[in-house]
């Protein structure tokens, strides 16, 4: 690093040195201009959030090869390739994947309609907000899983439950910042569209649902998250399909090659569905300069 | 049918009151303001300038205060920050609550009086701040306001851009004739700008000084430098070793 430094530092002594000659600079005790410490992280290092991914895939590979890793504790890496091989071959994954998929799919579509529409009536109206929010925050209170009794009583223990949990879970991060985010427009862009005369559909459109949008964008991250870990939590309790009973039904015959490709799908899966929310802000927001560009 | 005075005016103002809490800022302000004429107001931090304007705005929802206040439907606002929308483009932010294709084509002709034809499609924070305010001031124009008021409009701009701004503000000005009330800090930019200059203190307008000199107005005039040190001591500066007069 320390190398790097000293280059830069050589060159710019070079160049700035020779202009300044003749502009009278308040002496250094070096002589030498300072490079301005960047306050940034710095450019990025090529491919390197693959980096430390990367690390563990081998001491995985490495511990499995030199035995130190008990295969009954963690397949080796070529086993678990053939499993997801095998159960390609057999249907298995491709048939609990579109299961999961379609109930994560329902239940977030769903979620986000109903949290969405929340949170602008709350935002927009204060009745709304008194009738809404008391009781979106007693279920946010609520862990989603305490509520799975319940759910059952209700709706059995079929797709309906399922879907109904996955909503639940859904509806409080999209709530929440998207209301946060409708409540704190700025007020100078209220007061801007006041003596602008703008029309309260104007008002709406044009000012506080874009906005609200950075905050919706972000619910959205959170909300795809939790889909995930609620879709896990209700198939490996009670179903008779998908990722997650597959790992529960290997779990019972001690097949941790199956568990880790269940467990490898959920990865790409949850990877996946973020990068897709992450490339959606992107071109929705374009307007943003954020310090990550 | 002799026309009633005030509808002559842009802005009639009687007895203005307004406070925050117990502290009175405005104690029965009066003011006209002519159809079309430029009148900048001056006065110390804190005096109630932005008070004064807010309350002519309109925008003084839950400030207490009684009085008679005229102004017209058609008015429009300038603030110190640009106070553009991010999330639109700058065409979208000139044209904003305007209705249809003529509100483009108005919102185009705007931009290019300002000087910025060709950056209609651009987000707001990729222009400069002097940049900015003038889609600020296009955004103003754009509705054809018969009172303009303007908080500090260029304070956040460096001094050679204001000067920019002001031979702007002055041509625009000329050519739609609004009826200004411009607050500033700046003394000689109210002397170079306005018609008519106004000194609140104490609640109070304490001067009310007509600028009957020629535009475009000279620094050099004795006569711009009179004015300025005339408005300075109103506003409690007392220049040393300049009684020469
Ligand atoms: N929302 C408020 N609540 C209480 N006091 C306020 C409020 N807004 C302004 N004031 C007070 O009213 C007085 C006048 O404020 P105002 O903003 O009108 O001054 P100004 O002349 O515009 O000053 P400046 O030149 O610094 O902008 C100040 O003393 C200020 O503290
Ligand atoms: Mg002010």
């Amino acid at each position: 690093m320390a190398t790097v430094w000293d280059a830069a530092e050589v060159k710019s002594t070079g160049r700035s040195s020779r202009q300044s000659a003749h502009v009278a600079l308040p002496a250094t005790k070096t002589g030498a201009p300072r490079v301005r410490r960047r306050l940034g992280p710095g450019p990025a290092i090529p491919f390197g959030l693959q980096i430390g991914p990367a690390l563990l895939v081998l001491l995985w590979v490495g511990g499995s090869a030199l035995g130190l890793i008990d295969p009954r504790i963690l397949s080796a890496p070529w086993t678990v390739v053939e499993a997801f091989g095998r159960l390609i071959e057999q249907g298995r994954l491709q048939d609990n994947f579109v299961t999961s998929a379609s109930r994560a799919l329902i239940g977030l579509s769903i979620g986000l309609v109903i949290g969405t529409l929340l949170a602008v009536i709350a935002g927009l109206s204060r009745i709304g907000e008194a009738l809404i929010d008391g009781p979106i925050q007693i279920k946010r209170a609520i862990p989603t899983l305490a509520l799975i009794p319940l759910l059952i009583l209700w709706f059995g223990i079929g797709e309906g439950m399922k879907v109904t949990t996955i909503v639940l879970a859904v509806i409080i991060p999209i709530y929440i910042h998207t209301h946060n985010a409708l409540r704190s427009i700025d007020s100078r862009y209220v007061e801007l569209a006041e003596t602008l005369r703008m029309s309260q559909k104007d008002f709406i459109l044009q000012v506080v649902l874009p906005g609200a949008l950075p905050g919706f964008l972000l619910g959205l991250r959170f909300a795809v998250t939790l889909c995930w870990v609620s879709l896990v939590v209700v198939e490996q309790i009670n179903a008779t399909s998908g990722l997650g009973y597959m790992i529960d039904l290997a779990r019972t015959y001690g097949q941790t090659d199956v568990i880790l490709v269940g467990l490898v799908v959920y990865v790409l899966l949850g990877l996946v569905s973020d990068g897709l929310v992450r490339l959606l802000e992107r071109r929705v927001l374009t307007w943003r300069r954020t310090l990550a560009n | 049918m002799a026309p009633h005075a005030s509808q002559l005016n842009a802005v009639h103002v009687r007895n203005l009151v307004r406070g925050f809490k117990s502290k009175t800022i405005l104690d029965g302000v009066d003011l006209d303001i002519a159809e079309g004429e430029f009148v900048a107001l001056l006065g110390k931090s804190g005096s109630g300038k932005s008070t004064f304007l807010r309350a002519l705005a309109g925008l003084d929802h839950d400030v207490e205060g009684t009085g008679t206040l005229e102004t017209p439907e058609n008015l429009s606002v300038v603030f110190q920050d640009a106070r553009l929308l991010p999330w639109r483009t700058v065409i979208q932010n000139v044209t904003l609550g305007l209705p249809g294709a003529n509100g483009q084509d108005a919102g185009r002709k705007a931009l290019a009086e300002v000087g910025l034809a060709g950056r209609e499609t651009a987000w707001p924070n990729q222009l400069s701040g002097g940049e900015q305010q003038r889609v600020a001031l296009a955004r103003s124009l754009v509705r054809e306001p018969a009172l303009l008021l303007a908080d500090e409009p260029f304070g956040a701009l460096d001094a050679l851009t204001r000067i920019k701004m002001h031979a702007l503000l002055r041509e625009l000005c000329a050519r739609h004739r609004p009826a200004v009330l411009l607050v500033t800090h700046d003394v000689d930019e109210a002397i170079s700008l306005a018609d008519r200059i106004l000194v609140l203190d104490e609640g109070r307008f304490v001067e009310d000084l007509r600028i009957d000199m020629p535009e475009p107005r000279d620094h050099g005039d004795p006569r711009f430098a009179e004015f300025r040190s005339h408005l300075l001591r109103s506003l409690g500066v007392n220049l040393p070793g300049r009684k020469a007069a």
